[in-house]
């Protein structure tokens, strides 16, 4: 109970926001005092691209953790970490652009097209973009909940492009990418099972008559699978 | 000009008091193990040296790919230290008349040390350029007197699990291990390397005994030699066994043979912001171009 009282508080979204901050302040902090290791620019494309991974993986988490804990209050922080994903994906794709290939757009051309991983990677970047795009309440509106959730489904192309990214990165040392991959399988595993038993619920509502054709829909309409 | 070799290193500077203050304990011990890695190792001047800045030592002894140590750039410059590097011999066998196990100070007084500061590149398309201590492959290889048989030469690193435990994750098969054709590894550019910058080699850039092959990817230069086998067919590598589109036999440093997920056109030589262009056989094609004289360098890569 004082978890849901906790996370319901308006000024709880200061401490998260925070949070979301200190990886690209700590990032700041090493660059201002020269500590980046041998490799600063790849220290930096590494570091950034970690943390959009792990925001979201951590987007992700929030729908399964709503039902497992029963803990609805979480959806309040789900924009601002899916906007954190965003913003760590801007930063990589930005280290990318400026600092590997200096804005060389033909050479950037070459490599979307003709390297697997950086296709990949480019593909969960830009799927990422309408989801920002359409993060507000307005949006909501203009598109109705129901295609604003179906739009919103990019997540899973953005996640699982982002492990396969990393995957065909890496030489030959997989443990981090499994290690992500498995975290987004069982993720999106979660919202299949979810879903399957809410069609059971409804199956078995509707075969005993205590439901129509409305209430096998309306609590679709508002569930929060996503 | 002051030459690296003739500068004290920071390291060493550093350590000298410590190193004073354990003389009483360790006592003549310390001579004899090459306990320490900033030992100092004097060496004359060699040719083919680049007039190129070197690239601070800390660099290139805290990014290291390492692959027994770990996978991360700074995991061998962590776990490497205890790696025990004397005693240490070197086994030199197949199609040579005199098939023998050095001990490596045997090996280190067959010729006069040279520094020579060559230009590095990472498959990774990374580079940096150091001072190197060592000689010639070939003054070894003339010691053991190949036979006609012998067509390439085949190396092999040091693995003890017990001593490379992060080993097991690495996703490669070990031992790690390495070869060149005869008349590469015959080039007097192929170098037999036992230091850098002014002292013996840190652990992690391959203690106490590595190749260098400066116009090659950085991973043909073999850290931490056990074993030299004289062959008569081209013998497996590495990296060509974990992934044979991507790592050839010859991995010479050619920009215009992409890497299949990156290009190798240009790289990053560590502590510059930006990049610079790759040159062929690493800027070395004056001394090795005609190794290859009339092979398709794009099947060959």
């Amino acid at each position: 109970m004082t978890w849901k009282r906790l996370l319901s508080r308006r000024w709880m979204k200061i401490p998260v926001f925070l949070l979301g901050l200190a990886p690209v302040l700590l990032l700041a902090w090493k660059a201002f005092h020269q500590d980046l290791g041998a490799n600063p620019i790849e220290f930096i494309t590494h570091a950034t691209g970690d943390w959009t991974l792990r925001f979201l993986a951590i987007t992700l988490a929030i729908s399964p953790l709503r039902r497992l804990l029963g803990l609805p209050e979480l959806i309040r922080f789900r924009r601002m970490l899916g906007l954190f994903a965003f913003f760590y994906g801007c930063l990589h794709f930005t280290t990318y652009l400026w600092l590997d290939k200096f804005f060389d757009f033909a050479e950037i051309t070459k490599d979307v097209w003709k390297r697997p991983f950086i296709t990949a990677g480019f593909l969960g970047f830009i799927s990422m973009a309408p989801l920002a795009l359409t993060s507000t309440a307005g949006w909501i509106r203009r598109l109705g909940g129901r295609r604003w959730q179906m739009l919103h489904r990019l997540i899973y192309v953005s996640a699982i492009a982002g492990v396969v990214h990393y995957y065909w990165l890496v030489k030959s040392d997989i443990r981090l990418p499994l290690l992500y991959g498995s975290i987004v399988l069982l993720l999106l595993a979660e919202r299949a099972v979810a879903a399957f038993r809410k069609s059971r619920v409804n199956l078995g509502a509707w075969k005993s008559g205590g439901g129509n054709t409305a209430s096998i829909s309306k609590p679709r309409a508002s569930s929060s699978a996503r | 000009m002051l030459r690296y070799s003739e500068v004290t290193p920071k390291d060493v500077y550093l350590n000298r008091r410590r190193f004073l203050a354990t003389v009483p304990l360790a006592g003549a011990a310390f001579f004899t193990t090459r306990a320490s890695a900033s030992a100092k190792l004097t060496a004359t001047k060699g040719p083919f040296s680049t007039d190129e800045k070197p690239t601070p030592f800390q660099d290139v002894a805290s990014y290291n790919n390492f692959y027994e140590f770990g996978t991360g750039k700074e995991d061998p410059s962590r776990s490497a230290g205890k790696l025990k590097t004397s005693p240490w011999s070197i086994a030199v066998e197949g199609a040579v008349a005199k098939p023998q196990v050095f001990d490596l100070d045997a090996v280190m007084k067959m010729a006069p040390l040279e520094e020579r500061i060559y230009r590095h590149r990472c498959v990774e398309a990374w580079s940096i350029v150091v001072p190197w201590i060592g000689f010639p492959l070939n003054t070894l290889i003339k010691v053991v007197e190949p036979t006609a048989k012998a067509k390439f030469v085949a190396f092999q690193s040091l693995y003890d699990p017990k001593q490379m435990p992060a080993a097991r994750y690495a996703g490669i098969a070990f031992p790690y291990v390495e070869g060149l054709r005869m008349d590469e590894a015959m080039h007097p550019l192929a170098l037999l390397c036992f230091g850098m910058y002014g002292q013996v080699l840190p652990n992690q850039d391959g203690a106490p005994v590595r190749l260098v092959v400066p116009w090659k990817y950085g991973f043909k230069s073999i850290k931490s030699i056990v074993k030299i086998k004289f062959v008569e067919k081209e013998p497996p590598t590495t990296w060509n066994l974990s992934s044979a589109r991507e790592y050839g036999f010859y991995s010479n440093v050619n920009p215009t043979v992409d890497h299949p997920r990156w290009s190798q056109a240009s790289e990053r030589r560590l502590g510059e912001f930006g990049k610079r262009k790759t040159l062929m056989f690493n800027g070395y094609g004056d001394q090795v171009a005609s190794l290859y004289a009339g092979m398709d360098l794009r099947k060959n890569y």
